[in-house]
Order: C-alpha cells, then sequence, then structure tokens
C-alpha cells in the first residue's frame, strides 16, 4: 500500500520532471537565437534584484501582462514585439534598455504583486499592464511612487483616471498607446453616421461581461442617438457562449443592414460564421479586436469579405516601418503579429524618443525620470506603426486617426475616412 | 488515513492545544512582519502579499468549519467573497464623503460584508442543509457563479441625490460628481486602499476565536456529531438542520468579511476575480493544510499564496513548477510515511507534544 503510493507519487513527479524537461529544451532552442534573451534573463530574480547584473547605463523598463492563462495571446504579443523593439533599440546605441516582463495573469491582485516584484528589481520606466483591470489596479501605484507607465494595450478610462465616471482625477504619469475604448466607440459611430451608404439600421452584438465590449457598446449607442443612427438591435453574450442564432435572428428580423460588433475576433468569427449559414448578411463593422481574424486558424476568410474595422494597425500594410516590423517579428517568433504587438512596439519607441529627446540617463530617479517623459509626451509628435503624428494630451491619453479598412481578398483594404 | 483523522481530532480534544499554537503563530508571526516592516526589511513584493494572505486566510479559516469540521463540502466560498466585497467597496464608497477615517470605514465595511453574505448563506441553508448528501455542494457551485452573472450585470452609483441601481444596461443617470460604484463587468474602480495588515491580522484572530469557540462548545460538539454520525446525533435530539446552519452561516460571514477586506485593497475590482477557480482555490488550501486543522490552513495558505509569487525567477516555468509542487505536495500530506515522520517529529518538539488519548 505504502510502496504503490510512493510509485505514484514518484510517478507522478517524474512525469512532471519530463514535461519541464520537453518545454524547457523546446523554450532555450528558441530563446537562444533570440538577441532579446539575453537582457530579459538577466532580468529574472525580482526578489534579489539588487545582484543582478545590470547593463550599465540601461533604463530598467518594466510591464506586466498575462504570460500565462486565457489571455496570453494578448500578453505574449506585447512581450515579444517589446523584446524585438528594445533589441532594435540596443542595437542602435544610444538609449539602452533592459526589459523585464512579469506574468499577471489578467488579475488584477497578480498585477499588484507584479507592480512591486518590478519595483524590487529597481524598474525605471515602464509598460504599465497589457490588460484594462490589471492597469486600473496598478495605475495609482505608479502615480505614488511617480514612475513613468505607457500601457501598450490597457483601453479602459480607469487605467489612466482615478474617477473614470467623471474623466477626472488623471493620474497624470499612466498614458495610454491604444484608443480608450469610449473613443473607439465614437469614432465607429462617427464613421458609420458620414457613410450612409453602408446602412442605417444598426444591430449591435456585445460581450456584456467584458469592460472592453461594454465600454465600446455603451459610448457608441450614446453617439449613435446623437448622430442620428437607427441602433434597432442590441444583444448580449457572455463567457464562452459559441452560438449566436438567436442573436442574428432577432437583427436580421428587425431589419438591420448593419451589424456593429465591439468585440473580439474569436466570437466575431463563430458570428460571421453562423450569419452566413442563416443567409443573412449585413455589413458587419468591427474594431480593434476584429484585427486578427484573417490570421485565425480555421476560419474561412472568404467569410470576412466586405467586414468593416476601424484599427490603428494592419499587418498587410506596405509602408516600411509595418513592412520591417511584420518580418522581423514573423522571422523571430513564427507569427504576424496583432495589434497589441504593434502598440507595444510603438510604446517602447515612444518610450525611447521622449527618453533621448528629454536627455535622459539611467542613473536619473525615477520620479525625474517620470518628470521628464511626462514633459516630453504631453509636447513631442510620435510617428509609428500605429499611426502618424500621434500626440498625448495632459490625461495620458492618445490622439491618433484611426484607420477604416475593409477586407477584400482577403486582405486589409483602406478606405477614406 | 483514519490514524490522521484521529491524530486531528485528538488534537481538537486536547485541551485547546491547537488553539493556543494558532494564536502563537499568527501573533508571533505578525511581530516578525512588522518587525521587518519598521526596519525596512520587507522587500515591496511581500509588503504587496501581506493583506491578501489574512483574505485567503480567514476565507479560508471559515470554509474549514464548513467543510473540515461540519463535513459539508462548499464549492461557493467565492461567492460569499464577492457578496461581502463588493457591498464593502460600495458601503466604503458611499460613506467616504462622511467619514474620512479609513479604519472606521473599513470596519464598517467588513461587518456589513459578514452580514450580507452570511444572510445570503442562511437564505441558501434554509432548503438546502435540511438535504442529506451532495446538495450544498452543488447549490453553492451554482450560488457562486449566479452570484458572479448578478454582479456582472450590476450597475451602481452614488450621487448627491442617493444611491442609483439599474440592471443589465448601464442606465444611471448621475448628477455631475456622482460616482459609479459597481459597473457591471468592470466592477467597481478608483477604490481608496485603505485595508491594512494589522486589521487583516486582527480579523484572522478573530476568525480563530469564533470558530475555537464554537468547536470546544455544546454546538460544537453538536456539529461534529452531526458529521461523524447524522443518525446517532438526530437521536439524541440534536436538529441537525439547525447545527449545520451555524457552521455554514458563519462561513459564509467570514468569507463576506475577507472579501471586503481583499475589496478595498486594491483600487480595481472585477466581478469575474470571484469565479469557481477562486472557489476551489480556497478548498484547496483547506484540504492541503488538513480538514478541521485551523493552523494547517493558515500554513498551507501561507505557502500557496506566497509560492507563484517566489517562483517569479522561473519565468516561463513559473506555472508549471507551481503546478508540479501542488500536486508533489497533495501527494505527500496524504502519504503515510511522511505522516508518521511528521507525527515523529512533533513528539520530539517539547512544545509540540501532545498527550496522546489514544482510542
Amino acid at each position: 500500500m505504502k510502496f504503490e503510493k510512493i510509485v505514484k507519487g514518484g510517478l507522478a513527479a517524474l512525469m512532471a520532471m519530463s514535461m519541464a524537461a520537453c518545454s524547457g529544451s523546446s523554450s532555450s532552442a528558441a530563446s537562444t537565437s533570440a538577441p532579446a534573451d539575453g537582457t530579459a534573463a538577466s532580468a529574472a530574480p525580482a526578489a534579489d534584484a539588487g545582484t543582478a547584473p545590470a547593463a550599465k547605463g540601461a533604463f530598467k523598463l518594466g510591464g506586466s501582462g498575462p504570460l500565462s492563462g486565457g489571455a496570453a495571446v494578448y500578453g505574449n504579443a506585447v512581450k515579444n514585439a517589446a523584446e524585438l523593439a528594445v533589441a532594435e533599440i540596443n542595437a542602435k546605441g544610444g538609449i539602452q534598455f533592459e526589459l523585464n516582463m512579469q506574468d499577471d495573469e489578467h488579475d488584477a491582485e497578480k498585477a499588484v504583486n507584479a507592480y512591486n516584484a518590478l519595483k524590487d528589481w529597481g524598474m525605471q520606466v515602464s509598460l504599465a499592464t497589457v490588460t484594462s483591470a490589471p492597469g486600473a489596479a496598478v495605475a495609482p501605484l505608479y502615480a505614488e511612487d511617480q514612475t513613468f507607465a505607457i500601457t501598450p494595450s490597457g483601453s479602459s478610462l480607469a487605467v489612466i483616471y482615478a474617477d473614470s465616471t467623471n474623466q477626472s482625477g488623471a493620474y497624470g504619469n499612466v498614458f495610454q498607446m491604444c484608443f480608450t475604448d469610449p473613443n473607439q466607440g465614437v469614432a465607429s459611430a462617427d464613421y458609420l453616421s458620414t457613410h450612409k451608404d453602408l446602412g442605417s439600421k444598426v444591430a449591435i452584438i456585445y460581450k456584456n461581461d467584458d469592460n472592453y465590449s461594454t465600454g465600446i457598446y455603451e459610448k457608441f449607442t450614446a453617439e449613435a442617438q446623437a448622430k442620428g443612427l437607427e441602433v434597432v438591435y442590441s444583444g448580449t453574450f457572455a463567457g464562452e457562449d459559441n452560438d449566436f442564432n438567436v442573436q442574428l435572428a432577432k437583427a436580421q428580423e428587425a431589419g438591420a443592414d448593419i451589424l456593429f460588433l465591439p468585440i473580439y475576433y474569436q466570437p466575431a468569427s463563430t458570428i460571421l460564421k453562423q450569419a452566413s449559414e442563416m443567409g443573412y448578411k449585413p455589413t458587419v463593422f468591427g474594431v480593434d479586436g476584429m484585427d486578427g481574424i484573417l490570421s485565425m486558424e480555421g476560419f474561412d476568410t472568404k467569410l470576412a469579405e466586405g467586414v468593416y474595422l476601424l484599427t490603428p494597425f494592419s499587418a498587410d500594410a506596405t509602408d516600411d516601418l509595418t513592412k520591417n516590423f511584420v518580418n522581423n517579428y514573423k522571422a523571430k517568433y513564427g507569427d504576424v503579429p496583432n495589434q497589441f504587438a504593434a502598440d507595444a512596439y510603438d510604446a517602447v519607441y515612444a518610450i525611447a524618443q521622449g527618453l533621448e529627446a528629454a536627455g535622459a540617463t539611467a542613473d536619473m530617479s525615477n520620479a525625474d525620470i517620470c518628470k521628464a517623459l511626462v514633459g516630453q509626451f504631453t509636447s513631442m509628435t510620435f510617428n509609428g506603426l500605429t499611426g502618424a503624428d500621434v500626440t498625448w494630451n495632459a490625461n495620458g491619453e492618445v490622439s491618433k486617426a484611426p484607420k477604416a479598412v475593409v477586407i477584400q481578398n482577403g486582405v486589409y483594404v483602406g478606405v477614406e475616412g | 488515513m483514519e490514524n490522521m483523522k484521529n491524530f486531528f481530532r485528538t488534537l481538537f480534544d486536547n485541551n485547546h492545544r491547537s488553539r493556543t499554537v494558532s494564536y502563537l503563530i499568527v501573533i508571533i508571526g505578525y511581530a516578525v512582519i512588522e518587525l521587518m516592516l519598521r526596519t525596512g526589511n520587507l522587500s515591496s513584493m511581500f509588503q504587496s502579499l501581506l493583506v491578501p494572505v489574512t483574505c485567503y486566510i480567514v476565507a479560508a479559516l471559515g470554509l474549514n468549519l464548513n467543510v473540515g469540521v461540519s463535513g459539508e463540502l462548499n464549492l461557493g466560498q467565492a461567492g460569499f467573497m464577492s457578496l461581502g466585497a463588493f457591498t464593502g467597496v460600495c458601503l466604503s464608497g458611499v460613506l467616504a464623503p462622511v467619514i474620512s477615517n479609513g479604519i472606521i470605514r473599513l470596519i464598517l465595511a467588513i461587518v456589513l460584508g459578514a452580514l450580507v453574505a452570511s444572510l445570503f448563506g442562511f437564505l441558501i441553508g434554509i432548503p438546502v442543509l435540511k438535504l442529506q448528501g451532495d446538495y450544498l455542494a452543488i447549490v453553492t457551485l451554482a450560488f457562486g457563479e449566479i452570484i458572479k452573472s448578478l454582479v456582472n450585470n450590476l450597475f451602481i452609483g452614488f450621487d448627491q441625490n442617493g444611491m442609483q441601481f439599474s440592471f443589465v444596461e448601464n442606465k444611471l443617470n448621475l448628477a455631475p460628481g456622482g460616482k459609479a460604484l459597481i459597473s457591471g463587468p468592470m466592477g467597481a474602480t478608483g477604490t481608496q486602499r485603505i485595508s491594512t495588515f494589522t486589521i487583516g491580522i486582527i480579523l484572522v484572530l478573530i476568525a480563530l476565536t469564533i470558530i475555537y469557540n464554537i468547536i470546544y462548545s455544546r454546538s460544537g460538539r453538536a456539529i461534529q456529531a452531526c458529521r461523524d454520525n447524522r443518525i446517532a446525533a438526530e437521536s439524541v435530539g440534536i436538529h441537525v438542520a439547525n447545527t449545520k446552519m451555524l457552521a455554514f452561516v458563519i462561513s459564509a460571514a467570514l468569507a463576506g468579511a475577507a472579501g471586503a477586506l481583499y475589496g478595498l485593497n486594491y483600487s480595481t475590482l472585477v466581478p469575474a476575480k470571484f469565479d469557481f477557480n477562486l472557489s476551489i482555490l480556497v478548498l484547496v488550501y483547506v484540504v492541503l493544510g488538513g480538514l478541521g486543522n485551523m493552523t494547517g490552513t493558515i500554513f498551507s495558505t501561507i505557502i500557496l499564496v506566497l509560492l507563484p509569487e517566489l517562483l517569479r525567477g522561473l519565468r516561463d516555468y513559473r506555472m508549471l513548477i507551481y503546478a508540479v509542487v501542488l500536486i508533489v505536495m497533495m501527494i505527500l500530506s496524504n502519504n503515510e510515511k511522511v505522516k508518521e515522520l511528521l507525527a515523529k517529529a512533533r513528539q520530539s518538539l517539547p512544545f509540540g507534544r501532545t498527550k496522546e488519548v489514544e482510542e
């Protein structure tokens, strides 16, 4: 009996070790080819940070995101793109970075822990968090400690405002690289109201347990009313629902000729499939969460023909900056970067530009770096992957022109705003 | 297995020894940590873990009363935490303009959180605890999910005209300066962080006092009697449903108090945090620490909350190693050999020796 238990225990341990060994070997093989790995690996022991060898004169760039769990695809996209940007910037000479991305599992509690681990490590500038709720939890900590932070993709207002209801009490040193959720809703309503040829009766299907989706939905409906768009139906879903036939049938019944989907591409792909199965062909309009639908595995891209979306970034753009980024990213990580990656890449470059312009050095205190960067961010203009002539206001909100694209023959085609 | 149970039972029978040990551990732990805080020897990461650890300990202690002492499986502890957390956050938000002292608001929030959670526990308990079998597990499982969905669709705001509520769609019409306390899936944002480690420790001590006083009282004996043999308990005139209700309601109240403390420790709180996984996590703390063993629960909670943070140095392998360690700990803590070794080790310690009451 006892013997059996020991054997079982031993077996379980062995199995686990072999699993660890497998993932270890594949991962280390992948990372030896990555030049950025050196900086990332040296940043590993967060708790005994004092002993970690720091590159001389390098700014310690921290950040957290979901590197494990359900939202890991976003966290890893940001981590990869940030590594890529740091490697490129370091190779140029001048400003040097040492990157440390921590896992926050898309959880506010873990994000606060990650923040404090980074603080112990000696973080000087930060990419804040990848997702919104953790971002809202750490933003006041960044404000208290006067450490400069710019979130690549934490789009909720609560990330930059202490009182997001009234949009007041901005933290002042937490900036956003992405649009805020309400801005996307406003921009979508604006676009549809100025392009009445697409249709005039709007149906919306949104995810009501997701603050990204509800944030856009609320602002869109308010703005649509003001702009004379008729919202004939709004349906909700939650969690991992994957049957949208009821919502689609109701939208069709209501005579909607535009289907607005302020949701991520995974449920959107199911909606497109089910709509086509029931022969319902509205003009589908998405926001930046729709980006990624063309590279989704097992999705027939023909279904996405004619889908409009507002996105700051398209991997198929033909300008040199995008082409280089996409090629390098593909070469290093093996897949096509999404808008999260692009926002992260831009965020790192924006920090570098700010530091360079301010003449900041790595031996300055966090508060001094923060002050210098806030001064730069509120006055500078940035050109990146996700937009040209990007500026920030004193509250930390970004201002850049959303690009409307339509999917034709499986690629994004820009349409005139 | 039988040995282990008897061992734990004898500990309880044994003139409150385990109670003293639990108190001592909590108080000494607090003194050491306070000392490290004062001398600046505690890293920021550990400082940020202090309050959540006390929250999880309180919730796990409550669950242990329910699962370990009363023998009813409860899979909805996160639901009760959620009730306590959002009630506490709302109360603190409403009182913020009136009472500027954070500690007073925190205590009021904890009390109200506990009351609301215990009320819901009471309502659930009325029909379910009259049944025999695993019905409580099924109902609490559903309850946790229902609470999560309800809060996901709940909008509560507060302005100079009073409170406003709306459901499913955000129809709040707040006057300028008003504040949305709960906004659906976004949960509570911009919460003032008023939770302190000291209050957390006091809450742990209160939880221990309540639990031990119940265990050693007449009601506690009745609760254990109902667990061990329902028919025998009924035959000596114990009202089984009411007796189990006591343990269940106190468990819910402690979860509510823990939730309020947790909610007020972060500036943002989303309803999705209190999902089924959290219920299971708290149950794992209890099972690993030993059913009915409060000191064990405290230790297992501390270890399992700290572990993923201490493993941050392993980067990509962190969650993998965490899972492996958890499996190994579960296997080992159930292993007869290890149990014997532990028992021997305990015997050799002067203060750990227990008066053996062999059956």
